[in-house]
């Protein structure tokens, strides 16, 4: 790996933008094209990128990295009905799987041909092992599970995200190194309208890769079963338990509201932590992101690490005995009473509200 | 065969406390462990080790009380643990944290013979980043493999490793090589119970302790608020809703309550009972 130019001493951090960055331009973000899908989060990111691009007023591109016709073209007039203008397409035999090494290869070689400022990527598996080995390959900032991006009169890229295990919320700057890089998780950002045949630009770009050259290979893919997966991420409504429900039992109780009410269940950081729940049942930062029509959060207090999971969803009923949680500060409703006890009480009510007359049924 | 498990010691989460006034984070008495996704890696490590023979270096950075996580990985067995202090760390950002700690890597490697596999948790608890781990593999050039399921083969001779890896949707079956770092997932490898023995020596046992210099670190600008490229501009509480929520009058019974709350809900979000029917009916 080639040496790092030396970092700038602490003196010159708040000066001009050295002078070999000066030309980096326009806002990209990474399109997760995966066995011929498109991972959602790519055209959240290109819709808050296409509000960067225009503050900025420069372009908004789409990276598109994939095996040869593996719906790369595809991808790319996605990307443009999602506001993209300019779509840079890699198509490569030894590209068709996801392997970090000639992955990071490619979007280290585009950045340092086409000179991006600001480089997007979802935070998911894919796009967290990569942006990791692309800042470290350019010796530049990354800025994890941004849940606000904004550009600064400046105009450089203010990313807001949680910290100290997310009490609270830091707004985190790359003044001296280009591109600006940021991850977000999947469904933080709202999903823009499509324009339907709204069209752009495709610059293909050609790379030097041998599969001889690459030391790891995938040797099969095994797809999840989706049966057993939550789909919290994408549910209308979703009802959760925490550590208000005292025993992981109890989380039965969340559990059989969710099924009557055709929604999926999840929990706190603490349940899962205390072995109560798997880990992909998980609401907040470290977890999923929800987006619902209606959560309801039982006995949950609601840390911003939470808070930050679920601030997506248009109606929040909080069941928390505490009058003082930090829940009831992003709940628009709240009933002040012992979860254990209400929730077998509303769950009857929804039944008989929305008169539903099939047998128990568990969701998920 | 040589294993380097990088941990960090963390505040322990699920006993941190947010002043209910401030809502700043109450730091003071919060009892620290190690991040716990760090002992799926650590446990993978010692049964790897346990299965080919070698040893099993912890490194950490942090300050002097970091001793205190090496120490507790000692009782888990493993052989030695470096700690790696010095003021000039103060302030690295996940660039800065990987370039010191793949220099002192590099000199566990000359002293105590080049690691066949550097572990890292999935990312930590505190930082989340998940960035630390890829910046090492970058900079000492070791094939990156990522929230690892499962570690199948291992061929010492070859080098040859073949390994399981969550991808989006599915599971990757990978063969790759060695030197190269892992990072493991959660649930995959329950940290053991250390041995009265490991607990004796844990308790006698000298930490190695490192500043930037002792590691090898000659580029006092590659490192901490210097070598970061971010910078954080500003810490702040989010701001709370102009109302807070509003409060459903409790009626001696449970499902009284329960009536006036949906009636609430439906007038506030009308379209929300024909979803919810709509929903519901789909079951």
């Amino acid at each position: 790996m080639a040496e790092a130019p030396a970092a700038p001493s602490r003196a010159t951090m708040k000066k001009e933008l050295p002078e070999r960055f000066r030309d980096y331009k326009h806002v990209w973000v990474n399109i997760e094209l995966e066995r011929g899908q498109v991972h959602p989060v790519s055209f959240e990111l290109l819709g808050e990128g296409r509000k960067l691009a225009d503050k900025l007023g420069v372009e908004l591109a789409g990276v598109v990295i994939g095996g040869v016709n593996a719906g790369g073209r595809e991808a790319a007039a996605d990307a443009f009905e999602y506001g993209a203008d300019v779509v840079y397409l890699v198509e490569h035999p030894v590209l068709a799987d996801y392997r970090n090494e000639p992955y990071t290869r490619t979007l280290t070689e585009l950045v340092n041909t086409y000179k991006p400022e600001i480089l997007l990527l979802g935070a998911t598996n894919l796009g967290r092992d990569l942006a990791g080995a692309v800042a470290t390959t350019l010796q530049t900032g990354l800025t994890a599970d941004c849940t606000e991006l904004a550009v600064d009169a400046d105009k450089s890229l203010a990313a807001t995200r949680p910290t100290f295990g997310g009490s609270l919320l830091c707004t985190i700057y790359t003044l001296n190194f280009r591109p600006q890089m940021a991850t977000v998780r999947p469904r933080v950002m709202a999903m823009p309208a499509r324009q339907d045949g709204r069209a752009g630009r495709i610059v293909e770009h050609k790379v030097d890769l041998v599969e001889e050259s690459l030391v790891t290979k995938v040797l099969s893919f095994l797809p999840d079963r989706n049966s057993s997966k939550s789909n919290l991420a994408f549910a209308d409504v979703v009802v959760a338990g925490g550590l208000g429900l005292q025993s992981a039992e109890n989380l039965q109780l969340v559990r059989a509201l969710a099924g009557v009410l055709g929604g999926e269940w999840g929990c706190s950081r603490p349940c899962v932590q205390k072995g109560w729940a798997p880990a992909d049942r998980q609401i907040g930062q470290t977890g999923k992101t929800i987006r619902p029509k209606l959560y309801i959060a039982a006995g949950i207090s609601g840390a911003i690490q939470h808070r930050v999971g679920v601030e997506g969803a248009d109606l929040i009923l909080a069941i928390n005995t505490d009058k003082s949680a930090p829940i009831l500060d992003i709940a628009h409703f709240a009933v002040a009473t012992d979860a254990i006890r209400f929730l077998p009480a509303l769950t009857e009510a929804f039944r008989a509200r929305l008169s539903i007359h099939s047998r128990d049924r568990l969701a998920g | 065969m040589h294993f380097v498990v990088c941990i960090k010691q963390v505040p322990d989460s699920a006993q941190i406390r947010v002043h209910p006034v401030t809502n700043t984070i109450m730091r003071q008495g919060v009892p620290t462990i190690i991040n716990p996704y760090d002992l799926f890696a650590l446990e993978t490590a010692l049964r790897l080790r346990d299965a080919h023979r070698g040893e099993v270096t912890v490194l950490t950075m942090g300050p002097p009380s970091a001793e205190d996580s090496l120490r507790k990985a000692l009782t888990y067995g493993a052989n030695r643990g470096v700690l790696l202090t010095d003021r000039f760390f103060a302030g690295s950002d996940t660039l800065a944290t990987s370039f010191a700690l793949s220099q002192a890597i590099r000199k566990i490697g000359e002293i105590w013979g080049p690691p066949d596999i550097v572990f890292a948790g999935k990312q930590t608890i505190d930082g989340d980043t998940a960035q630390v781990g890829p910046g090492i593999a970058r900079r000492l050039e070791l094939h990156q493999l990522t929230y690892i399921s499962k570690i199948g083969h291992v061929d010492k001779d070859s080098g040859v490793i073949e390994l399981e890896r969550r991808a989006e949707g599915g599971t990757q079956s990978l063969g790759s090589r060695m030197p190269c770092l892992i990072t493991m997932l959660e649930g995959t490898a329950e940290i053991r119970r250390g041995s009265l023995n490991d607990a004796l020596r844990a308790a006698r046992a000298e930490i190695v302790t490192w500043n930037a210099k002792d590691a090898g670190i000659e580029d006092m600008l590659k490192c901490g608020l210097r070598g970061s490229p971010t910078v954080v501009k500003r810490v702040f509480a989010p701001t709370p809703r102009a109302e807070k929520a509003k409060q459903i009058e409790l009626q001696p019974k449970a499902r009284a309550t329960a009536e006036a709350l949906l009636d609430t809900l439906f007038v506030a979000k009308p379209s929300l009972e024909g979803d919810m029917r709509t929903l519901a009916a789909g079951l």
